[in-house]
């Protein structure tokens, strides 16, 4: 691909991968970055302002668990004073009501809040962490900030049947956004998948009552929901297209298109301690892998959609392929969405179902639990 | 859901504009911009807390004579109910 591609529109900075909770979902990689090996404040705020000057916006800090950075405060005035907007992807953990009030004032524009479900039994499960009660805290102390509220509540066959106890809580908040957000299939996701996948027929009940919840709190909350991958029709146009709009820093300073990137073999990543940002967004091997429309194969080679969704997602593709170029199976047209019917047709037999029987501890799956790097 | 006319819109917590030496103008909250230009940024300018909707569409109205005043309004009404959709606006009532 020739041509200059445009300019980035939000930077991911990955800022560390500790983490106080160990979510059986999260989508970082297996092979988690060790804490020597973070960028420095110096090496962020740099980041940062060479981000600004290439047209970024909008910063989301994210992890891992971005609070474990004892920096944080000064991370959040680096990004401003570089001109962006900040976004804050958190947990809740370590956080107590002075730290948040500092947070607020170095100049946080956005918190967006995780839960794990609507109370902590399941809380527990999911995250192997006792989390819950602090989440509840926090919420309670952000209706007295002034900074915006958004609470992520991550969808999976374990939770999906308490969405309208999730409902209430975002209600009860001061959250003026509220996302559930069906789990993707990628790092841990990936590993715990076949405990994870809700049934069509959960999926179907959850995207009935989210409509009619989306419409009755219409002006007061903004309610999005996002389903599983492998039960849409058409696949998602991933990160808005490969390297196209956004920009992921990992905590050791690798650029990649996405977080996901690092599972594609044969890829050359490049690091900002050894190149300016612009010219990684333009020139660097990984990112221009998957610009324009040469590398793509049959079907979307020829098909109208292109340009909507690129194809889909280029790591999925090569999760469940092993061809990176691959149409995304997810696809309907893919020649390989039989691979995603199997998977979903499996979870019949798995006795999935959308009332769980009265013995949780008896459906509990085998869970494989993210640990925390050294 | 219709807009009080009587009504203030201002921003809600953490939704503002870029930087005034940032170009192009740009109105930023979570997890999303807007490019404003001409008239976008002639309406989000007046979300000011201050100006009722009916004094942005008045002004508007004067600002753009050229164009039909019905559509003038019609447009900042839509424009509003999209920002208070997106969460963007929050609007006072008007004072008793």
């Amino acid at each position: 691909m020739n041509e200059t591609p445009t300019n980035p529109l939000a930077l991911i900075a990955e800022l560390t991968h500790r983490c106080p909770l160990h979510c059986v979902y999260c989508s970082n990689p297996l092979e988690l970055t060790q804490r020597s090996s973070e960028l420095s404040t110096e090496d962020w705020s740099r980041v940062f302002k060479e981000a600004s000057a290439l047209g970024v916006l909008q910063a989301d800090f994210t992890g891992g668990e971005p609070l474990t950075r004892p920096d944080i405060l000064d991370l959040i005035r680096a990004a401003r004073a570089a001109g962006l907007y900040v976004n804050l992807i958190t947990s809740g953990l370590p956080l107590d009501e002075s730290r948040l009030e500092a947070i607020v004032q170095a100049g946080l524009d956005h918190f967006q809040l995780s839960f794990q479900g609507a109370h902590e039994e399941i809380a527990q499960e999911i995250s192997g962490t006792k989390a819950h009660s602090q989440k509840l805290r926090v919420l309670e102390w952000l209706k007295r900030h002034r900074v915006a509220v958004t609470l992520n509540f991550v969808i999976h066959r374990r939770n999906i049947d308490q969405l309208g106890e999730m409902l209430s809580l975002a209600e009860s908040s001061s959250a003026t956004r509220v996302e559930f957000a069906n789990v993707q299939y990628y790092g841990w996701a990936f590993a715990n998948r076949d405990s994870l996948l809700p049934t069509r027929e959960q999926l179907t009940q959850s995207i009935d009552f989210l409509k009619k919840a989306r419409e009755r709190l219409a002006g007061k909350i903004k309610v999005e929901y996002v389903v599983p991958d492998y039960y849409a029709k058409y696949p998602k146009p991933c990160m808005g297209g490969w390297a196209r709009k956004l920009m992921l820093i990992t905590p050791s300073g690798d650029a990649l298109p996405c977080h996901a990137a690092k599972v594609i073999p044969g890829l050359c990543f490049e690091n900002v301690k050894n190149r300016a940002l612009r010219e990684i967004w333009q020139d660097s091997e990984a990112f221009q892998k998957f610009r324009g429309e040469s590398w793509m194969q049959e079907p979307c080679k020829t098909c109208d959609r292109r340009e909507l969704d690129f194809g889909g997602c280029r790591c999925q593709a090569f999760l469940l392929t092993g061809d990176a170029a691959a149409t995304d199976p997810v696809c309907s047209l893919s020649p390989q969405r039989p691979k995603v019917d199997a998977i979903l047709n499996a979870l019949k037999s798995v006795g999935a179902g959308f009332t769980q029987p009265a013995e949780p501890r008896l459906t509990k799956p085998d869970w494989l639990y993210r640990p925390n790097p050294a | 859901m219709s807009l009080d006319l009587e009504s203030c819109p201002h921003f809600a917590p953490g939704c503002r504009m870029n930087e005034k030496t940032q170009q192009p103008r740009t109105l930023l909250m979570p997890e999303r911009a807007l490019r404003l230009n001409g008239p976008s940024l002639e309406i989000v300018e007046r979300c000011d807390g201050k100006h009722t909707v009916q004094q942005i569409i008045t002004e508007l109205q004067q600002l753009y004579s050229k164009a039909e005043p019905a559509k003038v309004e019609q447009d900042i009404l839509g424009y509003l109910a999209l920002l208070q959709r997106e969460r963007a606006l929050d609007f006072e009532p008007p004072a008793m």
